[in-house]
């Protein structure tokens, strides 16, 4: 190792952080702006699924509440650009690699919303599901990924609380509205599972990751934790039970549960889930029609510097 | 006689106290340049190793909110309770998420 790495190396055994202008292997770059980036995209492309249903969300509060965390979905995804940009890319650079498809993000996007009950699942357990992953990555080695990761999590609270109440509104309200919530947990039960990605033995980046903690847990240590607290969240609302095989395991002091559908999983990875074209079209149109904004910003940006000049002479 | 901190910008100094944490604003002094302001800032505010990286900032350069008008300017958010975790109600049982 040359002194460079070993001074890395030692940052990383010894629970620093890595700041913007360390030293730092081209491959923890590499794989930092994978992640982050990744988790960028994925905040901007899941405000769609959402999206969707606010202006038919069923009250006034519903939609306010709904607006609110679109909202703070957006500002999630400016903190991770943000925190990427540090590395050395930029947001064109990253938008061009969503675009295009080079980048991905998280595959829990690509399934429709089809019911209001969705919305209220969607923020119990996608959001529960990324908490879990974004509470574990507060401890991540990359200083400006650790710090947005806190501030995201302080205000991710509220996004999942939001849709249980939503949940327990359904659950306990008609026969019709109950089978609307069971229907909605069937369906992202499993696809949010599928976040924590896949396998460790199957998991490309995980091992080197892991090594220089840019991830702190493992994506089934991770998954296990999940399993195990929304079991008695699902108790509370009065459904059923997605998993027919959940079942407490005495010995492990956890819940042994089915193994997921690892072929739909790399299917929606590979493009091929119900919204993969819908999504990524989206982005490019919204992205398009909003130049016009951009190029006024650069514009009156070039009339403000124009006009400074010619009064200062 | 034009006193010499008339003549020198003022600088406000933020300090990182340790690596992972924010920089934090710890105070301001009067220097030359950026450079003088960081060799200024290091004798001045850490000499008792309270940091491990310093950021000078031009006085002038930073632009703030008022606090005088903190009631108009934070006012969109007064209304919206709803951004808070503890808006929401939930059983007991499940009441830690």
């Amino acid at each position: 190792m040359t002194p460079e790495e070993q001074n890395f190396m030692r940052k990383i055994e010894n629970e620093e952080k890595i700041e913007p202008k360390d030293w730092m292997p081209e491959e923890y770059r590499k794989n930092l702006i994978r992640q982050i980036s990744q988790h960028a995209h994925s905040e901007v492309i899941g405000m769609q699924p959402e999206g969707n249903w606010i202006t038919r969300a069923p009250s006034l509060r519903r939609k306010a509440v709904l607006l609110s965390k679109v909202q703070d979905e957006a500002g999630h995804g400016l903190y991770l650009y943000s925190a990427c940009e540090t590395l050395g890319i930029s947001r064109s650079e990253m938008i061009e690699q969503l675009q295009t498809g080079k980048a991905k993000y998280s595959s829990i996007f690509n399934y429709p919303t089809l019911t209001w009950a969705d919305v209220g699942a969607i923020g119990w357990l996608v959001d529960g599901a990324a908490i879990v992953n974004q509470v574990s990555l507060q401890r991540t080695s990359y200083g400006p990924y650790s710090r947005g990761m806190i501030r995201i999590c302080k205000e991710e609270s509220f996004h999942q609380r939001q849709g249980y109440e939503a949940m327990l509104a359904l659950a306990k309200g008609s026969p019709d509205q109950k089978a609307m919530a069971q229907d909605a947990l069937n369906r992202f039960y499993w696809p949010a599972l599928m976040m924590f990605g896949p396998h460790d033995s199957e998991s490309a980046h995980s091992q080197k990751s892991m090594e220089w903690k840019i991830k702190r847990e493992t994506n089934d240590d991770l998954r296990q934790k999940f399993v195990d607290q929304t079991v008695k969240q699902i108790e509370v609302l009065g459904l059923e039970h997605p998993d027919k095989n959940i079942k407490w395991n005495e010995e492990r002091g956890h819940y042994d549960s089915s193994d997921l559908n690892w072929d739909e999983f790399w299917s929606v990875i590979a493009g091929n889930g119900h919204c993969n074209r819908q999504r990524i079209e989206h982005h490019v149109a919204a992205h398009d029609e909003g130049e016009w904004v951009r190029d006024a910003i650069t514009a009156y940006n070039e009339k403000k510097r124009v006009k400074k000049a010619q009064n200062a002479a | 006689m034009t006193k010499v901190t008339e003549k020198l910008e003022l600088f406000e100094v933020f300090v990182r106290s340790k690596r992972g944490l924010d920089h934090k604003h710890v105070g301001s002094l009067h220097a030359e340049d950026h450079e003088q302001a960081l060799e200024y800032a290091r004798d001045c505010y850490t000499r008792r190793s309270e940091g491990v990286s310093i950021w000078v900032v031009k006085s002038n350069d930073i632009c703030s909110s008022q606090e005088d008008d903190a009631d108009c300017f934070y006012d969109p958010s007064d209304d919206k309770p709803y951004r808070h975790a503890t808006y929401y109600v939930l059983p007991d049982p499940v009441n830690n998420m």
